[in-house]
This record gives structure tokens, C-alpha cells and sequence, in this order.
């Protein structure tokens, strides 16, 4: 069983239980992968003693009706777990551990899953090239000079490199789906207050939404099966029963209407994404989808938008690192003001200051209104679009990202050509949208590219179901060459 | 309201000024749990002992709301007369403290649960309506001990997320005597409700005062200046005292006001400066994402004014009705649920209006002499009314009461069982009377001779060798009937 690790998780769950494959031998392999790609810098922490414990445990005593059976999983390090080191990326929480465990990860754990290992991240979310971590930027495995996208760069990186069957990550304006097009892999943000935001590290809380990041669709389904549901320790969270997404996941799309936003169709973008777009259209209309053109017309101030709602809720949510109860604090300083100020300067990285920055200026008297105010209009505003268009279509089809995985260091020096590359996530966030990302082809360069669908609220189902039906007839197969072992 | 009565006016060389003042009084809400969390809220616990993850903001940490509190925010507007807003919003107050474990407290700005009310004061020019602004729901801080160590502050979070209801008034008080009427029905009725124990020794019931002079008959506001924290009445009535003599004398050296927030010193009985209008903290108020916004039913509203308890306006009306007082036995025996209804339990066995004067009188002053309250009186409610019949059908005199409501205090005894032990009863049989008293005249001769010649004064006397024969139970007007016929005779 050499190469089971680059099976889908679908694949390893049906070999667990058949007996094909212990837990053991699984976790094994796994922890031989992770510490032979250590180049990529994918994990903070490993939990290989632990995971091996849970794995004979699971072995000695099978469970196979659960829908993770046995299986090790990694998850971004913006989770909280229970007695393990969770840092979001940030120097600040470097010696932090968590008494509790969040909600999405102890779903995973009821589910039969256990730790791996923490996977690294931007700090506290906030990046899209995971160069932004106190831990050192990833790695994308597609290439050793490319980023792994961002802010669930470990997630992605890990996933496309078999360090883990499958993961989870947040997305607050792009984090699961920019990464998951940069890797080759599938990622989808659920409708906000679909998965608990109990226990994950606050980035935007109006926009954060962790989900699953897997390399099928019907994995993706699986994993969101498993981590979602309601949950009265989160006030946002969507009184609904559960789901089961995986038993009815259904490859006929036969007569759905798919909408094709103009919107989306920007200025200097390079030609093979609109390529990609065309061909996933295709494919679509050739299993029997009905493409309608929709507009959209305040994506435009969708970035914009983002730019001052999400640094607002975080300058506010980054707020309790101010190294009195938990966490780092700096020795430097004679009063409280200046522990603060030493605390949180040595704590914090470039890109959160700049962030906390922005968010504190936005709500500052005077200027509230001209930005937070306006901005949380426009977003109702970009919200009746898609609601609008939802009356049209059952979903929507666009590029993932405005491009592929860029180079290390490349727009590090450039937050807003960073920022622009959230452009075609963003708007499904503001909105509190599904969307899932799949890989659907590649550049000239040979690097990976993806494609978006975006659903109603609480719709993952049909989207899934689009993907699903989309994946089995793409015929793009995301090579990864094991370059650094 | 009859004004010409009303004098609280500062006297400056160049005029009268009128003090005006407005309340933001910060109540805690009776609840077991806190607003946001499942921590217990009970007073005086070790330091960090009712803290959640959620009080000391761990990460990942969300808000929950309680509902209780809810509820008990929606009860104290019924009871202020207020509008209750069916929606209301939750928002962030940002700033630094060490007590502030979020750096952030969940308030609410702009949209609060409660809207304009009014509360009555009985002042004794009349009564005196104050506007209610508003009343909204936060979470308390935590504190911070500065004196445990000399280099370090301590921080003790119990407190930290306890819900706070903040009861903002118009600015329509004009004197310390005022607030005073006014943090007293403020505390009456929360007590009645429920939903605030009002102990001010503990923290439940503190406010920040805002102060402003204008010259008498001027009817733009004066600037003005908030007393931050001040947690007793006696304290806002010397920090207001204080303020008001402050602004005018300022005014009348021809300087003007700076509005401010000001502490104030109770041990040197001043104010102080704390930080001007441009130092003021920009609190970057923007609604809580993590909670969604409060929506009342209607229907939860008048389920809770259903079930709301007779308060102390209503109760004082009724208590003219029913037991014959005046407005101001009335008043006073409302003010707290407990003495009121002490009183109806005593009134429902006694003579109504007799009851009220004793308590007033007598019990009130012994419970004031010992530091307690009616709750822990050492007389029932039941010995109470009947040493008052006693009284009233003559049985003891008012002074021989006085002696067995001491020894009730003392042993807590029935008075029936003191007054048969002790044989005080009052010597209402008019022959034995007559026995003793002409007993009295004639041992007395001279003086009965010098009162028929016209020294009338001497009634007095023969009255006080009565009492003094008789162990003072004499009955006091039978005595006097019977001494004045043998007189005569």
C-alpha cells in the first residue's frame, strides 16, 4: 500500500473499512510524508504520538459507520484544539493552548477522525500568499518558487502533497477557494452559519466560514457532512437538521440553469482564465445545463467593500491580544499603555498592523459613516444582486482566482495587487454564500487554474452535485511531482 | 408642582444660578448567570472564580445571550412606564484596559432595548415627573486592585460580563434632594421587579451624574460635566454640591466651562478633572457581528407586563384607597416592597391608621438605631399588629406600649405574654380608679383646697400621683374624667 496517501479520502475510508488498510499503517504513511516534506513548511505543530495512539485505538476497535472512520486528519492552525498549540500564525499566540476544542474539529472527531498535525496559515487568516505567517511562508508543491495561495496555504499545500487525505480551512474572502485553485484541489466556504465559528480564531466574524478542502468532490461532501450543523455556542450559527450530503450527491445536472456573471470578465485578466471559464461553460451546456447570462453589477465594489468591513471586525476581534491573560507578552515597557504597545508591535505581523490600522481608522468618529456605514450598504447592495440573479439561475459559474499560482515574494511589497487577487471570491462572502472552487485545467506554465460555482444560501447540495458532475468530466488531472523528497 | 417652595438655587454675586442634572445610573441585573455566558454572578466569590472562557475572551470565544436578562430588562422599562423596542442591536464599545478582557464591551448605541419613560418623585413641594431617555443592556468590566502589590495591578474578572442595565434619565433633576428621590423610586422599583437588588455597598447600583448651572430663568442648558462612578447617594449629592458651586463660580469670575468628565474625590470632597472633551476615548461603536439583533415578540412583551408585580405608585394609591392614610404615610410605607408589605400584614390585623403611625414611629426609629432593615426586624409582623390593638382598644396606653414594644425588641415575646407577665395592663375600671384617686385627695387636702381656690396647674399633679400609684396603667382620659368630677364634688 505504498501509494495510498495520493487515493482520495473516499478511497481511503473504503479501504479502512474493508480492512485493506489499518489506521495504523495509514497514519504511518502519512507521518513518513510529512517529515520527508519538510520543505514545504505546510505544519506549526505535528501530532504524530497522538495521531498513532488514536489510530491503534481505532484499530483495536473498529467503528466503520462513521462517516470518518479512522482516518488522520491535518487542520489549519486557526482552529482551536484541545491541549495542542494553536497559533493562528501569529507570534502573539505562539505559546497558546487551547483548553477547549472548537466545534467544527470535535464534529470531525465524533465523525472518526483524529489529529495530525496544525497546518500553517497567514496570520490570523489574513493573506493570500501564506507569506504573512510567523512561521515562515509555504510552499505551493506544484512548484518550489510558488506560493500555495492564501490564508489556508498549510491546508492547501499539505492536501496537494499528500500530507493529509483531506482538510479544513476558513475562508473569510478567498482563503479555502484562492488556495484550492492554486494546489489543483477542491475547496468549498459554505453559507455563512452553516459550519460553528466556535472556537476558531476570529479574523472578519460577519465573513469568516471555515470548510472542507479535499481533493474530489465527493470527499468535499463527506468532509462537509461531517464538520457542519448547528450549534447554540455560535449565535450566527443556522438552526437546520444535518444534512447528508454524500449519500445524495447525484451527477445528473440535466436542465440547471447556470449563470454567467459579465461582471467577472476583468480588465487585464490573462487570456487562459477566460479560456478556462469558456470550457467549463462547455462542459456544463454539454451535460445538459442552461448557461444564462446575469449581471451583477456592484462586484465592482465588492473588493472595496471587503477592504473596510473585514479590517473593521478585525481591529476590534484582534483586540484581546494585549498579552495580560494568554499569549505573548513583550517584557518591555513601564505601564500598562506601553506593555500594550510593545506587546502587540512585537506580537503582531506587518500585514495584521496594517490591517488593525485600516479597520481602526474606518470606525473612527467622523469617518464612520463615509466608510463602515457606506460600506455595509453596498454590501446589501451586492447582496440583492445575487439574490436577484437566484431568482434566474440555480448557480453560477466564474473564474476562481484572476490567475495562478504567483511567485514567492512577488507581491509582497504590493498589498493591493495581493488584495486584487481575492476579486472573484470576495463578493460570495459579503453575500454569505456557498461556493466551491474545482480544479479545472492549467496554465501554459502548467499550473493549476479553478473554477468557481457559487449557490443559494444553504444550497451546498446542488452545487456539489454541478461539481461533481462537472469533475467526472473535465478531464483534468492535477499532476504533482514529488520535487522535495 | 408649587415652585415657590422649590428653593435649591446657588447664590452667586451676580445672580441666581439653577443646578441641572441628569443620571446615568448603571444597574446590575438579578440574573444567576452573566449577559453573555453561563458564569454565576454571585457577589463576593474568591477573585477569578465565576470566570468562562467567554468573560476572559479566549480566542474563538462567541457571546450568547441570556435570555433572562433580556427579560429582565423588558420588566424594569414596563416599570419606568417606557417604550419597549421590539428591535433592538447589540454593538461594540472599543478601548484598552487591563479589565476588559475582549478590549471591546457588547453595548448597545444606537438602537436600545428600552426607549423614553418616566419615573414619579413625591418631593415636598409635590410630585415631579423625570423623563426616562433610554435603557440598554452591557456587560459589566471586571476590576482592577491597584493596592494588592506595589509594582503589580491585579485583575479579578467575576465581575467581567455581568449584565449592566444603563438608565439614562432627561436631564431634568435640579437638586441633590431630587436625586436623591430619584435613585430611591429608581431602587424601589427595581426591587419590586425583581430585577435589580439596588445594594449599593455591593457595586449593584452605581451612576455617573452630569452637571450643569444656568442663571435662574435661562432656558439653554449650561455645559456640562459628567461625575464619573459614584456609588452612593450621600456621595452624588456632596459630588453635585461640589460641581454646581464649582461651575458658578467659574461663571461668575467670567470664565467659562470645559465639558469634561470628572472624578470625584470623596475623601477630600471634591472633583476632579479626568479627562477633557478632546481627550475623550473614540469608542469606534459598530454593531457585534457575532450577535444577531434582539427581536421581541410582542407577545413575550405583554406576557411580562401580565406577570409584572403591583408597583410602588400604584401600591401608594391603593394604600390611600384601602387603608385610609395620607399621600405621605402612603408614600413612605411603599418605598420598599418589604416595609409595604410588613404593613399590610400588621393592617390586616390592627387598626390601619394606628399601624402606620407606630411603624412609622417607633419601629422605623428602632431599626434605624440597631442598622437593620424590616426584613431582619426582631418584632413580627404579627406581635406588631398586636401590640397595636393593644393599643387601640385600650388595653395598654401608648406609654405603657413604648415599654413592651422595648422588651419585644429585647426578647422577641409576644406582647400579650408581656403585658399579662409584667400585669401592665391598663387600670381601666373606673371604681377601681376612683379607690386610688380618692385615696390621692385625701392625703392630699392643702393642694385639693389650693385647686378649688383657683390653682388650676395642680391637675397635673394629682394626675401624676395617680400614675405613680397605679404603676402607670392608669388609663390616661379616664383618669382625667374621674379626677375632675371628685374634684368638682
Amino acid at each position: 500500500m505504498s501509494n495510498i496517501t495520493n487515493q482520495s479520502l473516499s478511497k481511503i475510508l473504503e479501504s479502512i473499512k474493508s480492512k485493506k488498510i489499518s489506521s495504523l499503517e495509514l497514519t504511518q504513511a502519512y507521518i513518513k510524508n510529512i517529515e520527508n516534506a519538510k520543505k514545504l513548511n505546510a505544519f506549526v505543530t505535528t501530532t504524530f504520538d497522538q495521531a498513532l495512539e488514536n489510530a491503534k485505538k481505532f484499530d483495536n476497535k473498529p467503528n466503520n459507520e462513521q462517516l470518518l472512520s479512522g482516518v488522520p486528519l491535518a487542520v489549519k492552525d486557526l482552529f482551536c484544539t484541545e491541549n495542542i498549540k494553536t497559533t493562528a500564525g501569529s507570534n502573539i499566540l505562539n505559546n497558546f493552548v487551547p483548553s477547549y476544542e472548537s466545534t467544527v474539529t470535535k464534529n470531525l472527531w465524533n465523525n472518526g477522525a483524529f489529529l495530525l498535525g496544525k497546518l500553517n496559515c497567514d496570520e490570523f487568516a489574513m493573506g493570500s500568499s501564506n507569506e504573512t505567517s510567523f512561521f515562515g511562508n509555504v510552499i505551493n508543491p506544484i512548484g518550489d518558487h510558488l506560493v500555495p495561495g492564501g490564508s489556508s496555504g498549510g491546508s492547501s499545500s499539505a492536501l496537494a502533497a499528500d500530507l493529509t487525505p483531506a482538510t479544513i480551512g476558513t475562508d473569510t474572502g478567498g482563503s479555502i477557494r484562492q488556495p484550492a485553485s492554486f494546489t489543483g484541489t477542491v475547496g468549498l466556504k459554505p453559507t455563512y452559519g452553516l459550519c460553528s465559528r466556535w472556537g476558531i480564531v476570529a479574523f472578519a466574524s460577519s465573513l469568516d466560514q471555515a470548510g472542507p478542502m479535499t481533493k474530489t468532490v465527493n470527499d468535499c461532501s463527506i468532509m462537509l457532512e461531517a464538520m457542519s450543523g448547528f450549534d447554540e455556542k455560535d449565535s450566527t450559527s443556522i438552526n437546520k437538521k444535518k444534512e447528508t450530503y454524500s449519500k445524495n450527491l447525484k451527477d445528473n445536472i440535466k436542465g440547471l440553469k447556470i449563470g454567467i456573471p459579465k461582471e467577472y470578465r476583468v480588465d487585464n485578466m490573462p487570456k487562459e482564465i477566460d479560456e478556462l471559464w469558456e470550457k467549463g461553460k462547455k462542459i456544463l451546456k454539454d451535460l445538459g445545463a442552461q448557461l444564462i447570462d446575469i449581471s451583477l453589477p456592484h462586484t465592482k465594489y465588492a473588493l472595496p467593500t471587503y477592504y473596510i468591513v473585514a479590517p473593521a471586525e478585525a481591529s476590534s476581534n484582534l483586540a484581546r491580544y494585549d498579552g495580560v491573560r494568554y499569549g505573548y507578552r513583550s517584557q518591555k515597557g513601564k505601564d500598562l499603555i506601553e506593555m500594550y504597545e510593545n506587546t502587540r508591535s512585537e506580537g503582531f505581523g506587518d500585514e495584521v498592523k496594517r490591517r488593525i490600522l485600516i479597520g481602526t481608522y474606518v470606525l473612527s468618529s467622523g469617518y464612520y459613516d463615509a466608510y463602515y456605514l457606506k460600506a455595509q450598504k453596498v454590501r446589501q447592495l451586492i447582496k440583492k444582486d445575487f439574490d436577484d440573479s437566484f431568482t434566474k439561475v440555480d448557480a453560477i459559474l466564474t473564474p476562481s482566482t484572476p490567475s495562478s499560482a504567483f511567485k514567492i515574494g512577488e507581491k509582497t511589497n504590493d498589498p493591493v495587487s495581493m488584495y486584487l487577487n481575492d476579486i472573484f471570491t470576495v463578493p460570495v462572502n459579503l453575500a454569505g454564500l456557498p461556493a466551491l472552487s474545482l480544479p479545472a485545467g492549467s496554465d501554459k506554465k502548467g499550473y493549476p487554474l479553478g473554477l468557481q460555482l457559487i449557490g443559494k444560501a444553504l444550497d451546498e447540495q446542488k452545487i456539489l452535485n454541478i461539481g461533481y458532475a462537472f469533475e467526472k468530466n473535465c478531464g483534468y488531472k492535477n499532476e504533482v511531482k514529488k520535487w522535495w523528497s | 408642582m408649587s415652585k415657590e417652595k422649590f428653593d435649591y438655587f446657588i447664590n452667586g454675586e451676580k445672580g441666581k444660578y439653577e443646578v441641572v442634572i441628569g443620571l446615568e445610573v448603571h444597574a446590575q441585573v438579578l440574573s444567576n448567570s452573566k449577559l453573555f455566558s453561563g458564569s454565576s454572578t454571585k457577589f463576593g466569590a474568591d477573585p477569578n472564580k465565576q470566570v468562562s472562557l467567554i468573560d476572559s475572551a479566549f480566542p474563538g470565544m462567541l457571546p450568547v445571550i441570556n435570555e433572562e436578562c433580556v427579560k429582565q430588562a423588558v420588566r424594569t422599562g414596563l416599570g419606568l412606564n417606557a417604550k419597549i423596542n421590539n428591535y433592538s442591536v447589540f454593538d461594540r464599545k472599543n478601548y484598552f484596559y487591563a479589565d476588559l478582557p475582549q478590549g471591546y464591551q457588547i453595548s448597545q448605541y444606537k438602537n436600545p432595548i428600552v426607549g423614553e419613560g418616566k419615573v414619579l418623585l413625591d418631593m415636598p413641594y409635590g410630585s415631579k415627573e423625570i423623563g426616562i431617555e433610554r435603557l440598554h443592556l452591557e456587560q459589566d468590566a471586571g476590576k482592577s486592585i491597584h493596592d494588592m502589590d506595589p509594582s503589580s495591578t491585579y485583575v479579578d474578572l467575576n465581575r467581567s460580563g455581568i449584565a449592566l442595565m444603563e438608565i439614562v434619565s432627561k436631564p431634568d433633576l435640579r437638586s441633590p434632594d431630587e436625586v436623591n428621590a430619584y435613585i430611591k423610586k429608581l431602587r424601589s422599583i427595581m426591587r419590586y421587579l425583581g430585577t435589580c437588588d439596588g445594594n449599593m455597598q455591593e457595586g449593584s447600583l452605581r451612576a455617573d451624574v452630569n452637571v450643569s448651572v444656568r442663571r435662574a430663568g435661562d432656558k439653554k442648558f449650561g455645559t456640562r460635566c459628567e461625575i464619573k462612578n459614584v456609588n452612593s447617594i450621600k456621595f452624588m449629592q456632596m459630588a453635585i454640591e461640589y460641581e454646581a458651586n464649582r461651575q458658578v463660580e467659574l461663571l461668575e469670575e467670567g470664565k467659562q466651562i470645559d465639558q469634561e468628565t470628572r472624578l470625584f474625590d470623596t475623601k477630600k470632597n471634591e472633583t476632579r478633572s479626568m479627562r477633557s472633551k478632546e481627550d475623550a476615548h473614540d469608542y469606534r461603536y459598530f454593531p457585534d457581528p457575532d450577535l444577531l439583533p434582539l427581536k421581541l415578540e410582542q407577545k413575550l412583551i405583554e406576557d411580562l407586563k401580565k406577570s409584572l408585580p403591583e408597583l410602588p405608585d400604584n401600591k401608594k394609591e391603593r394604600f390611600i384607597q384601602e387603608y385610609g392614610l395620607n399621600s405621605y404615610e402612603a408614600n413612605v410605607l411603599v418605598s420598599e416592597k418589604e416595609i409595604s408589605d410588613y404593613y399590610e400584614e400588621v393592617a390586616k390585623l390592627s387598626d390601619k391608621k394606628l399601624a402606620a403611625t407606630w411603624m412609622m414611629g417607633e419601629l422605623f426609629a428602632m431599626l434605624n438605631n440597631k442598622g437593620l432593615n424590616i426584613s431582619n426586624s426582631p418584632i413580627s409582623a404579627k406581635n406588631f399588629a398586636e401590640l397595636v390593638q393593644s393599643i387601640k382598644s385600650g388595653e395598654i396606653s401608648g406609654r405603657i406600649a413604648k415599654e413592651v414594644f422595648e422588651i419585644m425588641v429585647e426578647s422577641g415575646d409576644n406582647p400579650k405574654k408581656i403585658i399579662e407577665s409584667k400585669g401592665m395592663k391598663q387600670q381601666s375600671d373606673p371604681k377601681e380608679l376612683e379607690k386610688i384617686i380618692n385615696e390621692i385627695l385625701l392625703k392630699n387636702k392643702d393642694k385639693v383646697d389650693q385647686y378649688k381656690a383657683g390653682k388650676e396647674k395642680l391637675f397635673g399633679f394629682f394626675v401624676g400621683q395617680v400614675m405613680k400609684l397605679s404603676g402607670g396603667k392608669a388609663n390616661p382620659q379616664l383618669t382625667n374624667e374621674i379626677l375632675k368630677k371628685l374634684l368638682k364634688g
